[in-house]
């Protein structure tokens, strides 16, 4: 048989390239390239106006040496992260547990836990903010005096703003996690439960016991997306920090890492600079997921 | 479980009373927001700066919704959404489908070191992209169009690619030799054969796209400049910037931008919550 020249194979397999034409072009312009485009305006200075100008590693070198508001950031974010993430896997296990048992109302229960998570969080941002607001007419102002604290200048106070979305991020992201808990939990055979029932377990050496480890890579999954999502928090920092002198909040203390690469890039337009914050975010999120993979190597099967 | 067992009966019932207790306070604390808002929303000036603050609103008035459209084009913001989660969602529904197809069932060079491009750009985050992606639109005299609101976020394909090909790769050759037999050209066996057999998928997929395209923010933060040009969660930001200190005014738009994607939530919960769990998607 005739081996048919590389353009005549092409021709050939035409309607095949016809149906991946339209995703690939686009895909190629809007997602490809911009990836090696922004690799390399991280070596640049560039304003949008002017062309871009080569200036070697000096981004990356101000950005880890000589740039307090980035550590500033990081920090921020570290702390939002390490925060956020645990307390919300805990919370969401603790209710696909109970969500698990035999109950009533479950579905009930599923649909207003998952609300958020079908919530714009602009949307959520905006009525937290309200619920935030200060003196006595914010409604948790209102439970604390209550209560018997004094009220809390949540999102105007240095040391508050960064716990307050910290807060309204674990509420708004509990549904989401529980959902894939709930899927977790579910393909753990009845019959282990009904064998640990047998030899007198309860509840909680139930969960100890089947539960934990079985769930282990769900757990890991979530565990990973959390980091992913969190460390690359943005809307509810720009919503709720914004206004009170730019993006950040008080003295930045609400400034994540997002928000001062949407600062850097989109407020004053040094695309250079923002390149290499992203490139840095990217190198962290990447080892937060090669870190990932190695947990799911030592699993235990069962 | 044995009635003769008193005390793992005693013990279950003490943990039942747990779960519930657990369930409602959990529930509350995701309700009240939500109430909260919806109460906000519908009291008059006079109610909101009176202490303490209520649940029960005394004069109920639509005075904050009426208020809202007539100080910004809402009417305006909900088409923009509208017509921008729209047309990418039907983008996203066919093109990706009918690229799997592709991918899926046909042999041309290059196709598997293009689909793993697909996949590997679904580690990359945003914010590598955002920075290029703004200064091409700007090149191309798409910003604050609804060009540049749409097209870009049709590119971020590679999701509805994958998820196609999964399903599409599991439908028998036979079914497909059978029909080219028949004489049925690629289109119309992409149309008559493939699309019916992978309709679940493409439900999830269409409801996911246009849930996170509805509330989608930072793309149209980062291109759009001019008050018409804005979707619903834009418009909702720069509202609480503008007007933070009309509480209610601030509440009815967060319930109209929030009200359509509960209705749709509602309307859709099982392809919601399968699609979650099938993949991971994040609403």
């Amino acid at each position: 048989m005739k081996k048919d020249s590389f353009l005549a194979k092409i021709a050939r397999q035409k309607t095949s390239y016809l149906f991946i034409a339209l995703p690939v072009t686009l895909f190629f312009v809007f997602q490809l390239a911009p990836v090696f485009i922004s690799f390399i305006w991280s070596f640049t200075t560039y304003d949008v106006v002017h062309f871009p100008k080569f200036v070697g590693l000096a981004n990356y070198k101000t950005i880890l040496f000589d740039d307090p508001l980035f550590w500033k950031a990081m920090g921020n974010t570290v702390i939002y992260t390490v925060g956020v993430v645990p307390v919300g896997i805990c919370l969401s296990l603790v209710l696909a547990v109970a969500i698990d048992q035999k109950i009533k109302f479950k579905n009930l229960f599923k649909s207003i836990f998952f609300l958020p998570t079908v919530t714009a969080i602009v949307a959520v941002s905006v009525i937290w903010k309200w619920l935030y607001a200060g003196e006595k007419y914010g409604l948790f102002n209102y439970f604390l005096l209550k209560i018997g604290f004094q009220p809390i200048d949540w999102l105007a106070s240095p040391t508050w703003i960064l716990p307050s979305i910290m807060i309204m991020s674990v509420w708004a992201g509990l549904g989401y996690n529980m959902i894939i808990f709930l899927a977790g939990l579910q393909t753990i055979p009845g019959v282990m439960y009904e064998a640990a029932e047998i030899d007198g377990a309860g509840f909680w050496h139930k969960f100890v016991h089947i539960t934990l480890p079985l769930l282990k890579p769900t757990l890991v999954f979530v565990t990973m997306m959390s980091f992913i999502f969190s460390f690359q928090v943005f809307e509810q920092v720009y919503v709720m920090t914004g206004g009170q002198g730019g993006i950040g909040g008080v003295l930045n203390s609400g400034l994540t890492i997002v928000a001062y690469l949407y600062d850097k890039g989109f407020q004053k337009f040094q695309m250079g600079y923002a390149s290499a914050l992203a490139y840095i975010i990217f190198i962290f999120i990447f080892l937060l997921t090669v870190v990932n993979k190695r947990l799911m190597k030592t699993n235990v099967e069962y | 479980m044995s009635e003769v067992d008193a005390g793992v009966t005693n013990n279950s019932l003490t943990v039942k009373f747990f779960v519930y207790l657990l369930l409602i306070a959990g529930a509350l604390t995701m309700a009240i927001p939500y109430v909260w808002m919806l109460v906000t929303s519908i009291k008059p000036l006079s109610e909101i700066q009176s202490y303490p603050p209520s649940f029960i609103v005394r004069n109920p008035t639509l005075e904050p919704y009426r208020d809202l459209f007539k100080m910004i084009p809402m009417m305006r913001y909900l088409a923009n959404s509208l017509f921008a989660a729209g047309s990418i969602t039907l983008f996203n529904v066919f093109a990706t489908s009918l690229a799997a197809y592709a991918f899926a069932k046909h042999k041309f060079w290059g196709r598997d070191k293009i689909f793993l491009l697909f996949l590997g750009s679904l580690m990359i985050p945003w914010q590598v992209n955002i920075i290029p992606g703004f200064v091409i639109v700007k090149q191309l005299g798409w910003l604050n169009t609804y060009k540049g609101l749409i097209i870009p976020s049709m590119a971020c394909c590679a999701f509805g690619i994958f998820l196609n090909r999964q399903y599409i790769y599991s439908i028998p050759d036979d079914l497909i030799d059978a029909a080219r037999i028949d004489g049925c050209s690629e289109i119309r066996i992409y149309w008559h054969v493939i699309l019916p057999l992978i309709k679940p998928v493409l439900a999830t997929l269409s409801i996911f796209t246009f849930l996170q395209q509805w509330n989608n923010f930072v793309w149209p933060l980062v291109i759009i400049h001019t008050s018409d040009m804005r979707t619903i969660p834009l418009a909702l930001a720069v509202l609480t910037g503008q007007f933070g200190a009309n509480f209610a005014m601030v509440m009815a738009g967060a319930v109209i931008s929030t009200l359509p994607m509960l209705v749709v939530y509602l309307l859709f919960q099982k392809y919601i919550i399968k699609g979650i769990t099938m993949t991971g998607l994040k609403g």
